[in-house]
């Protein structure tokens, strides 16, 4: 057997005081496909950071332990060094400039150049950038993937989706790779795209690139992964090979207990189900990428509606547009009152609130505290928190903290305190506290996008629970869209079907496979409707 | 083409939300141009006067606002240290005049001098400005006031107290310390006199904005190659760049030593251009005039370019030259022109670094709305 390309041997790593990676071992050997699975903040992203030499671990007081990288030890200080040793690395969170072209992003620092008469006298810095080969080369990457996307257009507005790829593609354009870090690249991408993810990953590997691979999804792992490492509150609690492994031992150890499939608890009814209260008329909304093309939709008064379709087809662009983050036209009713579009801040006033896909872009201030974060759009929208004393709004501090203290209880966000600052949060806990601003707006209607996305199984169950939870207590109306059916199918009273930007159809939950496979494929009118 | 459509259809739509603030971003340009009118109707001046004062004020200044650009792209803001290129253009001037070095060799051998002089305190400057990141406009304007300091050190003390001054005609009589004016007789029109176009009043310079077309075309050339490619990485994201392998730190002080040499230039252009050196006084301002210029242009923090830089010297020194003139007309009296230039000139720095905080602000907080 072929030894080991990437080494990591006893590896420690403390933050302020904090053990997070306590006497990590992990190797990966060419070719091979290894995959890196545990709760959120379990400590992942921080080894795969002291592989690439990020500046936040030396920043923070280094590591100890040995890297041993093609069978010699190495030190790596920085990710050029990374790079130049032949590791890539596509971040857990975006590693893409807005104001660049795709093109430049994929060709960022590695850019194709050709000599001028000044770089012949002044030197490397100074050639020309090649941007016609550039091109090709990008498309080309991106061909690999799939991705049917121009690869001029600026990143800025692209779908998070599309930002993802355009990430990958990024590290499998480089030709001296032989270590890829994936650090959960497919938390952002639909079913159908992380399939094809899952096939240019398999089509690397057999080049012989080693890959480290993060995922939540463990049918994933179950999918590509040769080797399976279990990290739990920074130990490995469990190596196993695929022949070994299956879904629910590798969550049992991850979690360190058994977990329970989610299965939707007998819904009680809550009273005058027949009042609507969404009423969406040819709803359109420009979002690259994810356009809505004429949409209307009716939604009840205390229902759970699902949004699914396949990528691509606009499902993510509804609530987008309702919420006023994309341009639209069209009309919305909200409770009889009509809202103003592309105007996100009478819809959050008018009493909605919107968990969006895009958690990085939209995401969080990272230098401030959680509780700070999670409070804030309720006290800037509607003045909750605050205490008018002689004209000046105070915020009411313990009032927040002890908000903040219930919701990380109820979300089990893995931190120190809620005062603690985002940044320091490991990536699926700031996931959570993105759904925990918007539930602290009490909203009359939540729309919520990929409400599970990039959070561990357990967490996973938690997240669906509470937003049971706040539908059947609290009677709010909930509008998840989701790419996995499955999760559609376990919570909603209805879901509805986006085919083409346009309405296919709203199908129950317990409707038959068929059904909801004929109408994503647009099979109108095959598929039962319910009334 | 499919392609094509795609790109207008995206830029539509990221420019959509932006109409307003697009207006409210070239409002700056725009209320500039309507006061520079309507000062020029008050003062009812002879437009062939205007245009010949204006004509010299933009050779004189261009230069010097150029140099503002590449720090800019690189993220570091407007850089007021630009003061510190006028330092060094100035000790290469007196150096020259020192040693009766005349005419273009004089202005081409002070140019040369002022480069390593410039690349030194440029280095200086970046290394700065690299342990003050996210605040570097207000410590780069500190390091000007400091320099200085060491400045006058040099000229009052050191020149002729510790290094002993041959030529005694631009040393004060004691011997000790350079003269406040410094009349630069051998330089004076030193590069405009290479090719230039008379007409009556009007003096056209053209060599002079030869080398600044020049100068323009290379800042031009610069941004497109692998290096600008590199700062502008530098300016979107540090982080980022850093995790693609550019070293961030090298580029915003590479980023720094070439504004200063370019400022060093373009001071040396508007000291040829007036003759005679405030030795004490004439760098003093530069920085200020600079920085307002661009920004009446139209130019942020963020965003610079060489037509913001151009339009921006035009509206900054027309106003400069009307509204004396429209201050006598009206009341009477010249200086309430010369107040009110001063006034702008502050003004619209104050204002373009407050609507700057705003605007930053306001971007924190549409994040967090979502
Ligand atoms: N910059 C930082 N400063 C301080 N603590 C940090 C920092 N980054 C991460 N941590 C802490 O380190 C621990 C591990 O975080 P890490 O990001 O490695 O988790 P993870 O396994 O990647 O989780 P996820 O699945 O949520 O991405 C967490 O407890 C987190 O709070
Ligand atoms: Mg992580």
């Amino acid at each position: 057997m072929n030894k080991p390309i990437i080494q990591l041997v006893d590896i420690c790593k403390e933050y302020y005081g904090n053990q997070v990676l306590k006497k990590v071992n992990v190797s990966v050997r060419p070719g091979e496909v290894h995959a890196l699975v545990g709760e959120n903040g379990a400590g992942k992203s921080t080894l795969m950071n002291i592989l690439f030499g990020m500046a936040v671990i030396h920043n923070t007081g280094g590591f100890s332990g040995q890297v041993f990288f093609d069978g010699e030890k190495v030190d790596i200080t920085s990710p050029k060094e990374a790079m130049d040793k032949g590791i890539g690395m596509v971040h857990q969170e975006f590693m893409l400039l807005p104001g660049f072209t795709i093109t430049e992003n994929i060709k960022l620092n590695r850019e194709i150049t050709k000599h001028n008469v000044i770089s012949k006298i002044l030197g490397e810095k100074m050639k020309s950038l090649d941007m016609e080969s550039m091109r090709k080369d990008a498309r080309k990457a991106l061909d690999t993937l799939g991705l049917d996307i121009y690869e001029m257009l600026s990143v800025e507005g692209l779908p998070v989706g599309h930002k993802q790829f355009i990430e990958i593609a990024r590290e499998i354009d480089k030709t001296n790779v032989r270590l890829l870090v994936f650090d959960e690249p497919t938390a952002v991408l639909t079913e159908i795209e992380a399939e094809l993810f899952l096939k240019a990953v398999k089509k690397l590997a057999s080049t012989g690139i080693a890959i480290l691979f993060i995922t939540h999804r463990l049918n994933e792992v179950m999918r590509v992964a040769d080797n399976i490492t279990i990290l739990r509150d920074g130990e490995v609690v469990g190596k196993l090979a695929r022949e070994e492994a299956s879904v629910e031992k590798m969550a049992r150890l991850m979690v360190g207990r058994k977990i329970d499939r989610i299965q939707k608890t007998e819904k009680k009814s809550n009273g005058s189900i027949d009042e609507n209260i969404l009423e969406i008329k040819n709803l359109k909304v420009n979002m690259p990428g994810e356009r809505v093309k004429d949409v209307s939709l009716e939604v009840k008064k205390g229902e759970i509606l699902g949004i699914g379709g396949l990528a691509g087809h606009g499902k993510i662009g509804i609530a987008n547009g309702v919420m006023g983050l994309y341009p639209s036209s069209g009309e919305v009713v909200f409770n009889g009152d009509k809202i103003k579009l592309n105007n996100p801040k009478d819809a959050l006033s008018k009493g909605m609130a919107f968990v969006s896909e895009d958690r990085r872009g939209v995401g969080l201030l990272l230098e401030e505290s959680i509780e700070k974060n999670i409070a804030l759009t309720a006290m800037q929208v509607q003045g909750k928190f605050l205490k008018r004393i002689a004209g000046i709004n105070f915020a009411l501090t313990w009032k927040i903290r002890a908000h903040a203290r219930k919701i990380i209880k109820e979300l089990d966000i893995r931190c120190t305190g809620p005062e603690q600052i985002t940044r320091r949060l490991s990536g699926g806990n700031q996931q959570k506290i993105c759904i925990a601003r918007a539930i602290s707006l009490e909203p009359e209607l939540l729309f919520v996008s990929e409400p599970t996305r990039g959070i561990d199984v357990g967490a996973k169950k938690i997240v669906i629970d509470l937003l049971l939870k706040l539908n059947q207590e609290m009677g709010m109306t909930i509008i998840i869209t989701s790419s996995e059916l499955a999760e559609l199918r376990s919570i909603c009273d209805r879901i509805a079907i986006i085919y083409d930007g346009k309405l296919e159809g709203v199908l129950p939950p317990d409707a038959d496979d068929t059904d909801f496979g004929l109408m994503m494929a647009g099979g109108h009118g095959k598929a039962k409707e319910v009334s | 083409m499919k392609n094509a459509e795609i790109k207008t259809q995206q830029k539509r739509m990221q420019f959509m939300p932006d109409i307003k603030k697009g207006l409210i971003r070239n409002i700056v340009p725009v209320v500039f141009a309507v006061l520079c009118i309507i000062g020029a109707c008050i003062a009812q001046a002879r437009p062939l006067f205007l245009l010949s004062s204006v004509t010299i004020r933009m050779a004189r200044n261009l230069l010097l606002v150029f140099s503002l650009i590449i720090p800019v792209v690189t993220g570091l803001g407007l850089n007021f240290g630009i003061v510190l290129g006028a330092m060094a253009a100035q000790i290469a001037l007196v150096a020259v005049t020192h040693w009766e070095i005349t005419g273009i060799s004089g202005f081409i051998v002070t140019a040369l001098l002022s480069v390593p002089l410039s690349i030194f305190f440029g280095w200086l400057t970046g290394r700065i400005l690299n342990r003050a990141k996210g605040n570097e406009m207000i410590t780069s304007m500190m390091l000007g006031f400091f320099a200085n300091g060491l400045y006058q050190l040099l000229f009052l003390f050191v020149l002729g107290g510790i290094i002993p001054m041959v030529n005694k005609t631009i040393m004060l009589p004691s011997g000790i310390g350079i003269k406040n004016t410094v009349a630069l007789r051998g330089l004076k029109y030193a590069l405009d006199n290479v090719i230039k176009i008379e007409y009556d009043d009007l003096i056209i310079p053209i060599f002079t904005f030869i080398v600044i077309a020049v100068m323009a075309l290379a800042i031009k050339f610069l941004l497109q190659t692998k290096l600008g490619q590199e700062l502008r990485c530098v300016g979107q994201d540090m982080n980022i760049a850093e995790a693609s392998g550019i070293d961030v730190d090298k580029m915003r002080i590479t980023a720094v030593i070439l504004s200063t040499i370019l400022a060093a230039w373009g001071q040396l252009i508007h000291l040829q251009n007036i003759g005679i050196l405030q030795t004490y006084g004439s760098h003093e301002q530069v920085g200020l005039f600079a920085v307002a210029s661009i920004l009446i242009g139209g130019a942020t923090v963020t965003k610079a370019t060489i037509g913001q830089a151009i339009l921006g010297t035009f509206l900054f020194h027309s106003l400069f030259i009307i509204s004396p003139m429209a201050g006598q007309k009206l009341v009477g009296e010249p200086q309430v022109g010369e107040y009110f230039r001063a006034f702008v000139a502050y003004g619209v720095i104050g204002l373009s670094l407050g609507l700057h905080a705003w605007q930053k602000q306001q971007a924190a907080r549409n994040k967090f709305e979502e």
